[in-house]
Formats: C-alpha cells, sequence, structure tokens
C-alpha cells in the first residue's frame, strides 16, 4: 500500500523519530532525488515514473532557480498548542506530517504529530531544521498577551521570529506563512471604509503594545523580498473569532460589553476554522504574497454585540479611557485603554486579492461565528 | 409582569427591559414614525417607498458595507423633505440631466452648515424619477465626532478618501463632491457666492473610473448664516476647520434662516485622458467645471427676485 505512493512513503520514513540518518534533502536539488533513485533498486517499476517527474527540472539549467516544492516534508508550526494552532494541526495531519513547537505541552495531541516542548528563543530550534526535512512553516507562535512585559515580548516575537527566519533562509525552506492581523493597520478616523493590502501599518501609531507586531509584519515582508526562493505568504485577518481566547472573542463574549457614547463603527469577523482554511490554501505551492482576510458581511459593533447576546454598556469616551487605564492597573481588566479606538473607528479590510489569487471565501456565516462565541461564554457560565 | 415577594424594587420593570427594546430606542422610533407621517401628508409623497426604491451593494448579511441603515435615512429623509419643500420652498432645475449609473455631482459649497448636501440629496431622492440615492464625501475630522460619527454612515455618509471614492463609483452609486471643502462653506457674508479654489482631485477621480461629472449651482445657501468673520484661534483650540461669528446666534435665531433655495443641474461633462497627468492639465479641466458653477450661479443670481421669495 505504501509503494503504490512513493511520496508518502518517504515521508512516513523522516516521520519515525529512530530513523536518525538525516534523510537526503532531495526535494530541493534534482540531483540529489536522481542518486536516491539510482541507489533504491527494489521499487524500480512504481518509482520509475515519479523519478521521471521529478527529474524534469534537469532538463532545463538549474542556475539559482529552485524546482517547484514537491509535496514531501514536513510543515512546521510554531504555537501548536492554542486554540488556533489545535485547529490547524487537526486539519492539516490528514494531508500532511505535521511538526508542532510550542513552550506548552500538547497531551491530546493526533499520534502522528511530533511535538517539541521548546522555547522558540532556544537553540535547539535549529536541530529540527537539521534533523528533518521542513516543506513549509507555519508561524502562529506571536505572543499578543498586552499584560506580557514590552521587553518579553519583543524578544519573543522579534527575536525569535528572526532566528527562525535566519533557519529557514539556511535550510531553504521553500513556504513561510505568516499569521499577521488587520490591527496592523490600526482603528484610525481617516481611514478608508476598506483597508487594502498597500496600506500603510499605522497600528502602533496610538497604540506603542503593537509596536513589535508591525516590526514583525515587515520583517515576514522584508524576507518575502529578501529571499526570493522562499514563497512568503502574509496573512491579515480581520478580527479572529470563535473558541479561541483573544481579544476580540473574549470583548463579544462579555455580557455586558463597553461601547462608546456615540459611536458604533462597521466591524468584521472571522471564524477561526475560515482562518485555519486560508493557512492551507496559502500552503500550495505557487502562493505567495500578503493577503487580507474578511468574514462573511460586515455589520454595526451594536448589533455585533446584541446577536451575540450581550447588552452594550454604553460609556462616555473620556470617561471609558480613565476608567479602564484604572481597571487596567488594578489588573481587573485586560483591556488597554488604547485598545478603545478599535470600538471608535473602522479597521476593515478589502479581501478581493485573497478571492483572486488565494481561492478563499469565508464558509462560515456570521450567525455561526457569534453562537461559536456565544457556547464557550455559556459554558463558562 | 411583576415578579411577587421579590425583594428587589422594580425587578420586574428590569426584565421587561431585558426582553424588549430600550425605552429610549421605542421613543425614538414613535417620535420618527409621527415625523414621517407628517411628512408624508405635508409632502404628498411615500417618503417609505423612496427608501425602498434605493439599492445599495449589500453584503452577506444584508448590510451596506458603508453603513447606510434605511432605519434612520427614512427619519432623515422625513425631515429633509420638510426643509426641502416647506421650509427653504427649494426650486430644481434640470435634475433630469443627471445620468444613469456612477456620476460625480459638484456643487459649490456654501453657509456654513451643509444644508447645501441636504438639499441636493433630498432632490436626488424626491424629485429625480427612480430616486437615486447620493453619497457625500464627508471630512475626515467628522469620524471623531461622537454621535456624528455614528449618525452620518447611517445616511450613506462616506469619509471622505480617494480610495472610499473609488469603490463607491465603481458600484456605479452617484457621489456629491464639494471641491472647495471646508473653505466653502465658511466663506464669510462679503465673499457670498465668488467660488473659491477647487481641489483638482475629483477631475482625477473622474477620468480614473471614466465618471460623468455633473455641475450644480446652489443658491440661497450664503444667506442663511450670514458670518461676519471667522475666528481663527478658537477654530484652532476646538480642532474645527472654521469658527464662524453669526449674528443671528447672539440674536437667538439658532436655526437658519428661511431663505429659498435654488439648485440648478447643468448638462454633464464627460472627460478623457490619463488620471496621472500633470497638474496643469488637470487643472484647465477643473476650470473648466469651475467656471461653469460660477457662471449657472451667476445666472441664478441674476434671476431671483429676492432672498426669501
Amino acid at each position: 500500500m505504501s509503494l503504490s505512493k512513493p511520496s508518502a512513503r518517504r515521508g512516513r520514513e523522516s516521520a519515525r523519530p529512530s530513523a536518525r540518518v538525516p534523510v537526503a534533502r532531495g526535494v530541493f536539488s534534482p540531483r540529489a532525488e536522481e542518486r536516491g533513485s539510482v541507489q533504491e533498486p527494489e521499487p524500480a517499476p512504481l518509482a520509475q515514473p515519479a523519478a521521471a517527474r521529478v527529474r524534469e527540472p534537469k532538463a532545463e539549467p538549474v542556475t539559482g532557480t529552485r524546482p517547484k516544492a514537491a509535496p514531501e516534508g514536513a510543515v512546521l508550526v510554531t504555537g501548536i498548542c492554542g486554540r488556533l494552532g489545535k485547529l490547524l494541526a487537526r486539519e492539516l495531519h490528514r494531508t500532511e506530517q505535521v511538526v508542532g513547537v510550542d513552550r506548552r505541552a500538547f497531551p491530546d495531541r493526533p499520534k502522528d504529530i511530533v511535538h517539541h516542548q521548546l522555547d522558540m528563543r532556544r537553540k535547539k530550534m535549529k536541530d529540527i531544521f537539521r534533523g528533518r526535512n521542513i516543506r513549509a512553516v507555519v508561524h502562529l507562535g506571536i505572543l499578543h498577551d498586552p499584560r506580557r512585559s514590552d521587553r518579553e515580548r519583543h524578544s519573543w516575537n522579534v527575536v525569535a521570529f528572526q532566528k527562525l527566519l535566519d533557519y529557514m533562509s539556511q535550510y531553504e525552506v521553500p513556504k513561510l506563512v505568516v499569521l499577521s492581523g488587520a490591527n496592523v493597520y490600526g482603528p484610525q478616523a481617516n481611514n478608508p471604509q476598506f483597508l487594502t493590502e498597500d496600506a500603510p501599518l499605522l497600528g502602533a501609531q496610538h497604540f506603542g503594545g503593537m509596536r513589535d507586531l508591525v516590526e514583525l509584519d515587515m520583517l515576514a515582508q522584508s524576507f518575502f523580498w529578501k529571499h526570493p526562493h522562499t514563497e512568503t505568504v502574509v496573512l491579515r485577518p480581520c478580527h479572529i473569532v470563535g473558541r479561541v481566547h483573544n481579544a476580540a472573542s473574549n470583548y463579544l463574549r462579555l455580557e455586558r460589553p463597553v461601547m462608546v457614547m456615540g459611536f458604533d463603527p462597521m466591524m468584521q469577523l472571522v471564524h477561526e476554522k475560515d482562518v485555519v482554511r486560508a493557512i492551507q490554501l496559502a500552503l500550495r505551492p505557487g502562493v505567495r504574497g500578503i493577503f487580507n482576510i474578511r468574514g462573511p458581511g460586515e455589520m454595526p459593533l451594536s448589533r455585533i454585540i446584541r446577536e451575540a447576546g450581550g447588552r452594550p454598556r454604553v460609556v462616555p469616551s473620556p470617561l471609558a479611557r480613565v476608567a479602564l487605564d484604572q481597571l487596567w492597573k488594578l489588573r481587573l481588566s485586560s483591556f488597554p485603554a488604547q485598545e478603545l479606538d478599535h470600538l471608535r473607528y473602522v479597521c476593515m479590510v478589502d479581501d478581493s486579492r485573497a478571492r483572486a489569487e488565494l481561492g478563499y471565501e469565508p464558509l462560515h456565516s456570521i450567525e455561526r461565528v457569534l453562537r461559536d462565541v456565544r457556547r464557550l461564554r455559556y459554558q463558562v457560565a | 409582569m411583576a415578579q411577587r415577594g421579590s425583594i428587589v424594587p422594580f425587578a420586574g420593570w428590569r426584565r421587561t427591559r431585558l426582553l424588549g427594546e430600550s425605552p429610549l430606542r421605542q421613543a425614538v422610533r414613535s417620535i420618527g414614525d409621527r415625523v414621517v407621517r407628517i411628512a408624508e401628508e405635508v409632502v404628498g409623497q411615500d417618503i417609505d417607498a423612496r427608501i425602498a426604491g434605493i439599492k445599495t451593494h449589500k453584503n452577506e448579511v444584508g448590510h451596506d458595507p458603508f453603513g447606510f441603515d434605511p432605519e434612520t435615512s427614512r427619519y432623515a429623509l422625513a425631515v429633509a423633505a420638510l426643509l426641502h419643500r416647506r421650509y427653504f420652498r427649494t426650486q430644481v432645475y434640470g435634475i433630469e440631466r443627471v445620468p444613469a449609473g456612477r456620476v460625480l455631482i459638484v456643487a459649490n459649497h456654501s453657509g456654513q452648515l451643509p444644508v447645501d448636501a441636504v438639499m441636493i440629496a433630498s432632490a436626488l431622492m424626491l424629485d429625480a424619477d427612480p430616486p437615486r440615492f447620493p453619497r457625500s464625501m464627508v471630512e475626515t475630522w467628522t469620524a471623531e465626532l461622537p454621535f456624528i460619527s455614528t449618525l452620518y454612515p447611517r445616511l450613506g455618509q462616506v469619509v471622505g478618501s480617494p480610495e472610499n471614492a473609488r469603490r463607491l463609483l465603481r458600484q456605479e452609486e452617484s457621489l456629491i463632491v464639494f471641491p472647495e471643502g471646508a473653505r466653502g462653506i465658511s466663506k464669510t457674508f462679503d465673499q457670498r457666492y465668488q467660488l473659491t479654489d477647487f481641489g483638482l482631485g475629483f477631475v482625477r477621480l473622474a477620468l480614473e473610473t471614466n465618471t460623468p461629472i455633473v455641475p450644480v449651482a446652489v443658491i440661497g445657501g450664503e444667506e442663511q448664516y450670514p458670518s461676519i468673520a471667522d475666528f481663527k484661534p478658537l477654530a484652532r483650540l476646538l480642532r474645527m476647520p472654521a469658527f464662524p461669528v453669526m449674528p443671528q446666534v447672539f440674536f437667538g435665531m439658532i436655526a437658519p434662516l428661511p431663505t429659498k433655495y435654488r439648485l440648478y443641474f447643468g448638462e454633464p461633462f464627460r472627460f478623457a485622458g490619463d488620471a496621472d497627468d500633470d497638474d496643469c492639465v488637470i487643472e484647465e479641466k477643473v476650470w473648466l467645471v469651475k467656471s461653469t458653477i460660477q457662471s449657472m450661479v451667476n445666472r441664478g443670481l441674476r434671476e431671483r427676485k429676492g432672498v426669501f421669495v
């Protein structure tokens, strides 16, 4: 059964941790692939078409151009133990080999997922790249928690990501998918109703806590230009909502979420599973660039809150700012006061590029999105 | 339903509030409905049918992505209809010249408060057949003002940015543009009906999206709030574009004076050329539009017999 699919067989071999022999990185250099097929004589009739297929790029001169990424090798997912990471892992491991990296443990992982419980800033990260054939990296391990110190967030989001990019260029990983967010554009009064991918990243203009997330996005963009052999994809989804624990979902789970008096901006929400699907689409060979990801339909904030089953608590802007500042200092609230701008100004994205080039379309309706948010609230209650 | 035996006062009231609408919302609705009914009787037109005739590009949840809300607009159109027909007794000339599909409606700006935009919009909604729903591009700083920033999008107003304008025109909508901007609206009384400098953006936009430009002359706006000076330091302090000094406000007349409005719609311009041309090339086209509006204004002023008649 395994012989019928040579690529699957190769994949399983390298997945086995006992196989300490470094797998030939044949995916990336056609010559090595050719040598491999010569050394293995047994499955000759079956391997023949595959070898012929791989040998094909050798006919044209291989000067600095890389052949298309073969569907072999593992997908490395950083931050796999977050809700989104787990969802992605469950979807991906059916068709791909998945290697996870996270500081947290992943006890309920599917058996074929290899999990490394380590800090991304450690040298050990390099061993993962050295030890196995990584065909793509999905970077989800981004620290958003505003309670963490600036220093920790910077070392995690920027320094660790920089190291990851170094390893990627060293080991010539052909694909990088980074999950940034529409927050990097920042909510502003003078925003156009729909921001395209070319809009400037002004998220840190009024909220310093966003600085490292903007920097991370910029790093990914510069990697895109510096390493044209790696297909870099930056996804910028609007507020991801569902069973995840992020600011937007936590806000919608509140019984009485605060609204700023006199402001009712239009807002977009996207279901976590739609984001997972967008990541899967971005992993296809040939896809590169920056893509905004939008949810199904935009609505005023007040209507979203009411449909999520909450009742807005309307507070004048100066009072809300002062109160939220105090609550933040007393550790009674997890929302920094600068994030109030999200409740005042629009920060919506235009996803026409994702529709055209990625083939992405949100599948989960807004009712489904809000139902999933609500479900978790009732469980907690 | 009152809860018997509850020690919490007004517990039952709280429950009904939880289940139904808030009293404030109910009050707004009942007053709004009354205004709509009065307007329909006075004007003799079916406001709801006019609102129902609006076609916007709705998203998956049936909401306009720019925030237009028919419920709120219904009340606004009723008030605008009363102002249009009764208070300002607006006369509209040549509205049949507005072509179907995408269009830029370019007018002179006047009168301290954007009543001229309301008059043009209500003319397009009430007098044009079929009704045209216009969007107007508003100043960015209105998005920072509480309540206004909620109200404007619900009425279909859009923050003035080239991206928004391009998107709306590609959706075959009509846009009202005042190329004079804040300079025009806050003119003092001695400069009435003298057009100030036009921005070049609207012609570039029209060239890029292949949109006809309909020039409109608005007569009557300049006399509604005569301003004798622009108090600049206070304007800077309040972060407003201008702070007009209006004598009538000191005499307790907060509402605009009931001048008679006249709207003249001109023949549409259809420009062809490169949107990224030099300023001097674009300026010629802008000058053409501006001088047309100025001459339409001058003719309108000659024809009218008085400010209030």
